[in-house]
C-alpha cells in the first residue's frame, strides 16, 4: 500500500511517501502562495524519483495549517494528530511532544496509549517560533545553520523580551550597538524562545520522554537552552521536520 | 465510534422569542410617546424596583445591548472605535465599549438615535458595573443614576446583615426613584414584578436540568437565544409566562425523545459568554457529532440554583412555592435579595474555587465529555479565575480545550485558528466530521 503525508505548514510543505510503513521518499518546498500547486509539483517530482505514479498510491493524507488547500487529499487531519502520530510510531515512550515549526509552537502531552491529554498551540506570537529566528539571523548578519551552534559557544545570559518578536528585535539591535558578542545575543535569543516554549508545556504539562519535532528542532542552541528550561534530555528524531507528513502518511492505517 | 441518529424538531416558542425581544426593545424607543419611562442600567440589576413606577416604565439593559452590537459587526467597530478615540482604553468591557460607542454615535442598534434613558438603575457587581453608567451618564450628559452596593460575598457567607445592607439600600432606591421621577411608588407592582422575577428564573434553571437527558433538548447555541429574555427583564410578567411555555414544551420534546442535534455524540461543555459575531464556532462543532449542552454562564446568569436532597443541582424552590405570601415592600426586597445574591454567577465573583465547583457539578450530572474555555477578554468578570478552573476540571479527568476571544470585540478573535484549536480537539475527543 502506498501512502503519502502531506504537510502544508506556514512556510515549508514536506511530505512523505510510504510503502506500508517503510519510507520511499521524502521532500520540502516553499509553501509560497499557492500551496496545493507547489504541494502537487513537489509530489511528482518525488514520485518520479520513487519511480511509482500518482495512480499507485492509495491515500493521500494533508495536515498542517494550509491543509484545507491540498483539495487532492483524501483525507485531512490536524497537526495535532499527525504529529502525534509520527512521533509515538518512532518511538512509543514519547509522551510529550515540543512541535516547533516556522510560524507556530505546540505542546502536546499523551497518555501511555498515545492518546492526546492535553494539547496548547502558540499560534498568536512569533517569539516562539522559527520565523524569529531567521529574523533575528538576519539581525545579526550570520546564517540560519550557523546560529545554533554560535549560541553554544555562549555561557552569557542575557535577559530578553520572550513575549514579542518586534520587542526583541529591538532589543537585538541595542544589544548591536553596546557591542555585545554575537554569540551572546544568539544564546539570549534561543533563550527567549525556548522560555516561551517551555512556558507553554507546563501549561500542558510535561514528563519523559519529551521529543523536539520540527525544523528548529535543528537548532542546538534551542535544543540546549529547552533541556536547561526544563531540566530534562529532549529526544530529537531523525528528520525532526517530516514528523508530521510522516505520521499523516500512517493515517493510512486507520 | 457509532453516530446515533436522533430526531429534532425546531422550536414552538422560537418565533414568540423573538417576538418578545423585538417588542421588548420597540417599547424602550417608544416609551416616551405614551408618556411612559426609560430607564438603563446592568442585566443584574433589581430591575422589579423600577417596575413599581408603572406598567408604562420600560428598561434597557447594558450588557444584552452591547451584546446586540457586538452581533452586528461593522456597527460595533463603529462603536469601538468611537470609544478609542475619546480615550478610553481598549481592555475594558467590550459591552460597555459597545454601549458607550452607541451613544457617542448618537445610533442605536435597532434603528434611529440612541434613545436617552430618564434614569439609570444599576448595581455594582464587577468593577466595570460600577463604572459603566457614570461615564454613561456624562456621556448622556448628565443623566441621574443610583446604584446598589451587591459586595457582601458569597451566598454561603450571607447572613441578616448583609441582606439588611442591601434591602436598606433598595428601600433607599426606591425613595430616590419618587424623587427622580416625580412618580408614586405601587408596592403592589414591586411583589408582582418580584414574583415574576422569581418565576422566570426559577423556570429557566427547570429547563436546564432537562438538559441532563441524553440527547440534550436543547443546545447551548439556541439557549443563548432563550435565556436572553432573563437579562432583558425577568421580572416582565410575559417573560415569565414564556419561560413557562417554554418549559412546557421542552418537558414535551424530552417526554418524546427530540433531540436539538441530529446527532449528538458527544456533549461539550462551555464557559463564559462566547463570541457573539461568531456563534457559528457551535454549529461547526456539530458537524463533528460535538453538542454544548450548555455552561455555568448559560445556566447560571438568569437560572437560580440549589443544591437538592439528593445532592444535584436543581431550580430553587420559589418563596411561592414555599407557601410564602408576599405582603409588604420590606418583605419583596429581602426576598428578592437573597434571590439574587444565590444567583451561581454572582458566587465567583469571590472564589474561582467556588466557580470550579459548580462546573464540576455541571460536567458530572450534565454528562459532559469534554470542555471548551473561552479566554473571554472583553470581561473580567467572568473570565476572572478561569485558568483555575481549567485545572480543576483537568484534575477532575475533563478533557479542556481553550480558546482567546473577546465577546463584544471581534478584532481579538481569531477565527480560524479557533476554527483549527476545535479541530485538533474533536479529534482528540476521537471525532472526525461526519459525513453526513
Amino acid at each position: 500500500m502506498i501512502s503519502v503525508g502531506i504537510d502544508v505548514g506556514a512556510k515549508n510543505i514536506n511530505i512523505v511517501v510510504l510503502k506500508d510503513t517503510e519510507l520511499l521518499g521524502k521532500g520540502a518546498a516553499p509553501s509560497g502562495f499557492e500551496a496545493k500547486d507547489n504541494a502537487d509539483k513537489l509530489l511528482n517530482e518525488i514520485l518520479e524519483e520513487c519511480k511509482i505514479s500518482r495512480e499507485d498510491i492509495n491515500l493521500i493524507t494533508a495536515t498542517g495549517s494550509g491543509r484545507k488547500d491540498i483539495d487532492f487529499a483524501n483525507k485531512k487531519v490536524t497537526d495535532v494528530t499527525a504529529v502525534t502520530k509520527g512521533a509515538i510510531s518512532i518511538n512509543p515512550n514519547i509522551r510529550t511532544i515540543i512541535d516547533v515549526g516556522a510560524e507556530e509552537g505546540r505542546g502536546i502531552r499523551l497518555d501511555e496509549n498515545g492518546k492526546v491529554i492535553d494539547f496548547a498551540v502558540n499560534e498568536k506570537c512569533a517569539a516562539g517560533s522559527g520565523a524569529f529566528v531567521e529574523s533575528m539571523s538576519r539581525a545579526l548578519e550570520i546564517p540560519i545553520t550557523e546560529f545554533g551552534p554560535l549560541s553554544l559557544e555562549s555561557d552569557a545570559e542575557i535577559p530578553m523580551n520572550a513575549q514579542c518578536a518586534v520587542f526583541a528585535e529591538s532589543e537585538v539591535v541595542s544589544l548591536v550597538h553596546s557591542s555585545t558578542e554575537k554569540k551572546d545575543i544568539a544564546k539570549a535569543i534561543t533563550d527567549a524562545i525556548a522560555a516561551r516554549i517551555s512556558s507553554m508545556i507546563r501549561k500542558v504539562g510535561f514528563e519523559s520522554e519529551i521529543a523536539v519535532v520540527g525544523g528548529v528542532a535543528y537548532n542546538v542552541g534551542f535544543i540546549r537552552s529547552i533541556q536547561d528550561h526544563l531540566d530534562r534530555e529532549v529526544l530529537i528524531p531523525e528528520s525532526p521536520e517530516y514528523i508530521s507528513a510522516f505520521g499523516a502518511a500512517l493515517m493510512s492505517e486507520n | 465510534m457509532s453516530i446515533p441518529k436522533y430526531k429534532t424538531a425546531p422550536l414552538k416558542v422560537w418565533a414568540k422569542a423573538k417576538e418578545l425581544r423585538e417588542k421588548y426593545y420597540k417599547n424602550y424607543m417608544t416609551a416616551h410617546d405614551t408618556g411612559g419611562l426609560r430607564w438603563a442600567g446592568g442585566a443584574w440589576s433589581f430591575g422589579a424596583i423600577p417596575a413599581g413606577l408603572g406598567r408604562d416604565v420600560y428598561p434597557l439593559t447594558g450588557e444584552p445591548y452591547g451584546a446586540s452590537i457586538a452581533f452586528k459587526k461593522d456597527f460595533s467597530l463603529k462603536c469601538l472605535e468611537a470609544v478609542e478615540r475619546k480615550g478610553y482604553a481598549r481592555d475594558l468591557c467590550s459591552y460597555m465599549r459597545n454601549y458607550w460607542g452607541s451613544i457617542i454615535l448618537d445610533e442605536f442598534a435597532f434603528g434611529g438615535k440612541f434613545p436617552k434613558p430618564d434614569f439609570h438603575f444599576q448595581d455594582h457587581i464587577c468593577c466595570s458595573h460600577s463604572k459603566w453608567y457614570q461615564v454613561a451618564s456624562e456621556l448622556e450628559g448628565g443623566i441621574p443614576s443610583h446604584s446598589i452596593d451587591v459586595s457582601v460575598g458569597p451566598y454561603i457567607d450571607v447572613n441578616k446583615s448583609k441582606i439588611d445592607y442591601i434591602v436598606a439600600q433598595m428601600h433607599d432606591s426606591i425613595e430616590w426613584l419618587e424623587k427622580t421621577t416625580g412618580r408614586e411608588y405601587n408596592d403592589d407592582l414591586l411583589i408582582e414584578a418580584v414574583e415574576n422575577e422569581f418565576r422566570s428564573t426559577a423556570r429557566w434553571a427547570e429547563i436546564c436540568v432537562m438538559n441532563k437527558a441524553r440527547p440534550a433538548p436543547l443546545d447551548e447555541k439556541t439557549m443563548y437565544s432563550l435565556y436572553v429574555l432573563g437579562t432583558l427583564a425577568k421580572h416582565d410578567g410575559e417573560f415569565a409566562d414564556f419561560y413557562d411555555e417554554l418549559r412546557d414544551e421542552v418537558q414535551w420534546r424530552l417526554d418524546n425523545g427530540i433531540a436539538a442535534v441530529e446527532h449528538e455524540v458527544v456533549r461539550l461543555m462551555s464557559d463564559t459568554q462566547p463570541p457573539w459575531g461568531f456563534l457559528k464556532i457551535f454549529r461547526y462543532l456539530e458537524s463533528f457529532g460535538a453538542v454544548s449542552i450548555g455552561s455555568l454562564y448559560t445556566f447560571g446568569l438568569i437560572g437560580i440554583f440549589e443544591d437538592k436532597p439528593d445532592g444535584s443541582w436543581g431550580a430553587r424552590e420559589t418563596p411561592m412555592q414555599k407557601g410564602i405570601k408576599i405582603e409588604s415592600r420590606d418583605q419583596a426586597l429581602r426576598l428578592m435579595a437573597d434571590w439574587n445574591l444565590s444567583k451561581p454567577e454572582w458566587q465567583h465573583f469571590y472564589s474561582p474555587h467556588l466557580k470550579s465547583k459548580m462546573m464540576l457539578k455541571i460536567a458530572k450530572e450534565w454528562h459532559v465529555d469534554g470542555v471548551m474555555l473561552h479566554y473571554n477578554r472583553g470581561c473580567e468578570g467572568l473570565s476572572l479565575g478561569i485558568a483555575e478552573n481549567r485545572l480543576a476540571l483537568i484534575e477532575a479527568g475533563y478533557p479542556v480545550m481553550t480558546y482567546e476571544g473577546n465577546m463584544g470585540d471581534e478584532r481579538e478573535f481569531d477565527e480560524s485558528q479557533t476554527m483549527s484549536r476545535m479541530e485538533s480537539f474533536m479529534e482528540t475527543l476521537g471525532l472526525n466530521q461526519l459525513a453526513v
